[in-house]
């Protein structure tokens, strides 16, 4: 589990924020978090990396503690296992792709782990390459390698994809939740985009003026009408993560849901989704 | 002709010994100044480019009265290693360090506060220590201010005439550079010598310069 309590008083350049947020988190989880620029999304990512210090708070990962203000602890992000992919991807310049992962690689861990991270994201061809020479989405990918080869107990990413073409952002979606059935980790991610979130996440915060206004499933993002009816053809099946994903054209979205006990899915299979209950209404 | 270009020779070998100390020393206060985060940053960047400001002379004052044997710095280099440092190449070291010291870390510091900060985050995020993060991250991407820190020194140094003639004076061989030959040239009315010294110093400077200048621009344009 990870608990989080922060506070703290930020300056922005829409002036004073009081950021007071606190939640739990199940270990493995894939969380979201959204909200108008400045309510203080990426202040929580950064405390949580220690990055920031807040002004008070606790954060608790897997019953170690990270901060705590009252027993005055506060761990450098050096000493926390985290992994964050920054907005810019903050690739380093000199190095080359192969260059940044080993360099990111610790000591202890195998250097076969950078082939094989290289290859789950099919970017053997690049290790070689230094990052200006490469496309939005292939940096992306490269600062998404570089964080998980240090296999992190919690992994931040800050508005990972906004950048990118939708294509492109649906290809990384697919290597993150790839990378995350792979290696276990936690994920906090900070997003605009509803239909990622609704791809992605098991659950949303809302925030709004640095309070959590709405912790939900993302598909409370979807507009109101499609609420509690979703139908289309099932994309993808995770047995390991007990979850499917379901492409409904009508909303143009990927969405992802826990497998029924009951049934027995397959890939192309026309399914309807209301609630808890799932019907399958063609598998030909 | 060999006395003739000895202080050419004195005043590469000044700038060759400053620059490389100065590569030394520079490292370290770049770190101590860009990782520190409390209210004593600017006096830290105030002491480090205060030689740009002061006239050449008021350093040159101060050296000499820290310099000179009873002085706590000259009686200190006596004691320990009967070396004396005013009027004498040892001294002239000191002084050069004092008064390049801005050309050498100001441009290398401004060059890393100028990279984005995040670069130094992903590091930290990574498990690198400041170290780690400014001789791996930092560093390497600011090496063409690093090269034009170390020319800039070596040149601003075979230049330097105020605090050399306050702590060395003009002894052949010992203390007369370049900038001080000249101006003994002149005071002797040989200007054959001073005009040959002053046309020298002048090349040498602008060629320095336009090196650099043309090294920024094929960086910028993507060619080194």
């Amino acid at each position: 589990m990870i608990k989080v309590s922060l506070h703290k008083s930020l300056m922005g350049s829409e002036g004073h924020l009081d950021l007071d947020v606190a939640f739990e988190m199940p270990l493995r989880a894939i969380w979201a978090i959204m909200g108008p620029s400045g309510s203080g999304k990426t202040s929580i990512l950064k405390m949580l990396a220690g990055l920031m210090k807040p002004d008070d708070g606790h954060i608790e990962v897997n019953s170690q503690c990270w901060f705590d203000n009252e027993q005055r602890i506060w761990k450098k992000p050096q000493q926390r296992s985290i992994g964050f992919v920054f907005q810019d991807y903050a690739l380093f310049p000199n190095m080359t792709v192969r260059q940044n992962l080993a360099y990111a690689l610790p000591s202890s861990t195998q250097e076969s782990l950078i082939d094989e991270v290289m290859a789950l994201m099919h970017m053997e061809m690049l290790q070689s390459q230094k990052p200006h020479k490469l496309s939005g989405g292939q940096q992306q990918r490269v600062a998404l390698a570089r964080a998980i080869v240090r296999q992190p107990k919690l992994l931040l990413l800050d508005e990972p994809f906004a950048a990118l073409d939708r294509n492109m952002r649906e290809k990384l979606q697919q290597d993150l939740l790839n990378l995350h059935q792979r290696f276990d980790t936690t994920i906090l991610l900070v997003s605009h985009d509803a239909m990622e979130v609704v791809r992605l996440a098991d659950k949303v915060l809302e925030l709004e003026q640095g309070k959590i206004t709405k912790m939900a499933k993302p598909i409370a993002l979807l507009p109101e009408i499609h609420q509690g009816l979703f139908e289309g053809e099932v994309v993808e099946i995770n047995i390991a993560q007990q979850y499917f994903v379901l492409l409904d054209k009508r909303v143009s979205a990927l969405l992802r849901f826990t497998l029924p006990q009951h049934i027995q899915l397959r890939k192309r299979d026309k399914v309807q989704v209301e609630g808890e209950q799932i019907r399958v209404q063609s598998n030909d | 002709m060999a006395t003739l270009l000895q202080p050419f020779v004195l005043s590469l070998q000044l700038a060759f010994v400053t620059t490389s100390l100065l590569f030394i020393l520079a490292i370290p206060l770049v770190y101590a100044i860009y990782f520190h985060t409390g209210p004593a940053k600017p006096l830290l960047k105030a002491i480090v480019s205060m030689p740009l400001v002061l006239p050449p002379t008021v350093l040159g004052y101060y050296l000499l009265i820290f310099l000179r044997p009873d002085g706590w710095l000259g009686s200190l280099s006596q004691q320990l290693f009967d070396i004396r440092l005013v009027f004498s190449f040892p001294g002239l070291v000191i002084g050069s360090l004092i008064f390049s010291l801005p050309f050498m870390v100001n441009p290398i510091l401004s060059a890393i506060e100028n990279l984005p900060l995040s670069y130094k985050e992903a590091a930290y995020t990574l498990g690198k220590s400041r170290w780690n993060t400014l001789w791996h991250v930092l560093l390497p991407n600011v090496k063409s201010s690093v090269v034009v820190g170390l020319v800039m020194t070596f040149a601003h140094t075979i230049g330097e005439f105020g605090v050399i003639l306050m702590i060395g004076g003009n002894i052949p061989g010992e203390t007369r550079v370049a900038s001080i030959a000249i101006y003994n040239e002149v005071e002797m009315l040989n200007f054959d010598n001073a005009n040959l010294y002053a046309g020298i110093l002048l090349a040498f400077s602008f060629v320095v310069l336009l090196i650099v200048y043309m090294y920024q621009n094929r960086r910028s344009q993507g060619v080194i």
